[in-house]
């Protein structure tokens, strides 16, 4: 017992003198990144835009935004746009714990407040487009579905956004407003995830955007339903307060509300704000 | 930590014990590996909202999904149990050509990710898949979006390590039992279940408990092949994954829950696993 408890009393000291230099370690790495970072974006000429600007956008607006960001690229030579598309209220909750972004682009107003809850942005957020819902069927339409209301018909598969996702809390505004009670199989975690289990035969169909089906092309038929126009969603788009690259960030909200950009959304199927 | 003055006084350093101190070159990139895996755990305690955990994990939402992730994961391990143990037999004791082969695709679910493995089961049996839609056609039976879904994706992640388990306890039991059964008149089947299967029996519950908790921990896999469905196919882990974007108290708890999970796991392999000799 005695020396065991000698030779660990020896050990204490340099352990605790390792732990703390682990930690200098890596707070040195930590700090060295901020100020290279924090140099570039306050380079001279303003103007100039250069370096990665990451974006997270709503699911829905991949095809456009892909479009956009290679746009963006030619007219500011040198400059690489990185995309992560995905659920707005996933992209949020990870903005808001700190994830490195330089815009937010949301599917609704709803998600975006998370991110101007948390005072994560840096100006205040645009309204840049509106989406109306559509459904998704088959290829065909082997179902026969015509309106909201049939999607309800048994042994129909029909999956939804889930509710904490813009297109599912449209979707349940939609059917709340008709009165309708509609189960799914499945609450998908984003737009696209619902829009492919259609695409992939395993769901008959799917509430999702008027975009969606179009960009889906030939995968899936789309349905309009005069429920959704009480549902259409906002698009707000902000640069981020913790923006590694701010100008570039500043420079494609700009883009995203240019004449181009609208009309490329136009092109998609957004309406206009 | 140990009051130190009245043990070094005697500064006990026989001349053989100098050596056997641990370098620093190893000492500080260890205790940062376990400071690592440590800390998001710690993390996870200290965040913990415990004053409205009893709340939160008394609510239906999350009985609906532990029961659901427990009754899912217990299947898949049966299931595993009943074709992965004569798997495992078959690759421990038999001789074919291939079997290096066969060994390694069994393998192969340990290292696919398990989205991937939802997409692949989904091109397999689901509606559409290349036998799901026969089973479709001539049994009306459909995978995706059910709870058998959640069962056979589960299965086909946490199968593996059943397999795996076995066969290496296989592999280090004397097969000479059995020849003594078999020479005894037992066909092969009675020594497999008479002399081999009571030989082996800590190293399936070994395999059992590890495929058990894989199983437990499935989401990949699951919400791509089953979808996410509150009480049908929403498991622990998807529901941790879709709270945390909107209640993220409430992804912590049912965290908590799934930690205590595990530890009780590891508490109960302790003795195989926990012990090194």
């Amino acid at each position: 017992m005695t020396p065991r408890t000698a030779r660990r009393a020896r050990r204490t000291l340099p352990l605790t003198g390792t732990a703390v230099a682990a930690l200098l370690v890596l707070s040195a790495c930590s700090s060295s990144d901020d100020t290279s970072s924090g140099s570039s974006s306050s380079a001279p000429g303003a103007a100039k835009v250069s370096g990665t600007v990451t974006v997270f956008a709503a699911a829905s607006l991949q095809e456009t935004f892909t479009a956009l960001g290679a746009e963006f690229e030619k007219a500011h030579p040198g400059t690489e746009v990185v995309f992560n598309f995905g659920g707005s209220d996933t992209l949020a909750a990870s903005i808001t714990s700190g994830a490195p972004a330089d815009v937010f682009a949301a599917a609704s107003s709803k998600t975006m407040a998370i991110v101007t809850d948390a005072k994560d942005n840096a100006s205040a957020p645009v309204t840049f487009a509106r989406n109306q819902l559509a459904i998704a069927t088959l290829p065909g339409n082997p179902d026969q579905v015509t309106s909201l209301k049939d999607l309800t018909k048994s042994g129909l598969k029909v999956v939804l956004c889930d509710r904490t996702v813009p297109c599912g809390a449209a979707a349940q505004k939609a059917l709340d407003a008709s009165g309708l009670e509609l189960t799914p199989v499945s609450y998908e975690q984003d737009v696209k995830s619902a829009l492919t289990k259609v695409e992939l035969r395993e769901a008959d169909a799917a509430v999702v955007y008027k975009t969606d089906v179009r960009a889906a092309g030939d995968k899936v038929e789309g349905v309009d339903f005069p429920e959704s126009a009480d549902a259409v969603n906002d698009y707000p788009i902000a640069p981020l307060k913790d923006a590694p690259n701010a100008e570039a960030a500043k420079a494609f909200v700009t883009l995203v509300r240019s004449a181009e950009g609208q009309k490329a959304l136009t092109e998609a199927g957004f309406l206009t704000p | 930590m140990t009051p130190p003055a009245s043990d070094t006084r005697k500064g006990g350093r026989r001349p053989g014990r100098i050596r056997t101190g641990v370098p620093f070159a190893l000492l500080l990139p260890a205790l940062l590996g376990l400071a690592f895996l440590l800390l998001p755990l710690v993390a996870l305690l200290i965040r913990a909202p415990w004053h409205s955990l009893p709340e939160q994990l008394t609510s239906p939402e999350v009985w609906q999904a532990l029961r659901l992730s427990l009754v899912c994961a217990t299947s898949a391990t049966a299931l595993s149990l009943v074709i992965g143990v004569p798997l495992a037999w078959l690759l421990a004791r038999t001789d074919f050509p291939g079997r290096g082969l066969v060994r390694a695709l069994v393998t192969l679910p340990l290292v696919l990710p398990p989205v991937v493995g939802g997409v692949a089961l989904l091109l397999a049996l689901g509606r559409n898949g290349v036998v799901g839609q026969w089973l479709d056609a001539w049994f009306g039976i459909t995978l995706p979006f059910t709870t058998t879904g959640v069962v056979l994706a589960e299965t086909f992640v946490a199968m593996p390590f059943l397999v795996i388990s076995v066969e290496g306890t296989l592999r280090a039991a004397d097969p000479r039992y059995e020849e003594a059964a078999t020479t005894l008149g037992a066909s092969r089947f009675t020594a497999f279940r008479r002399v081999t299967l009571p030989l082996i029996a800590p190293g399936i519950a070994a395999g059992a408990v590890l495929a058990w908790a894989r199983a437990l921990g499935e989401f990949g896999a699951t919400i791509t092949f089953a979808g996410n469905f509150p009480g049908r196919t929403q498991t622990m882990p998807l529901a941790v994954y879709l709270a945390l974007q909107s209640d993220p108290e409430a992804a912590i708890a049912l965290s908590l829950v799934l930690l205590a999970v595990s530890i009780a796991v590891l508490a109960g392999l302790r003795d195989r696993w926990m012990t090194t000799s």
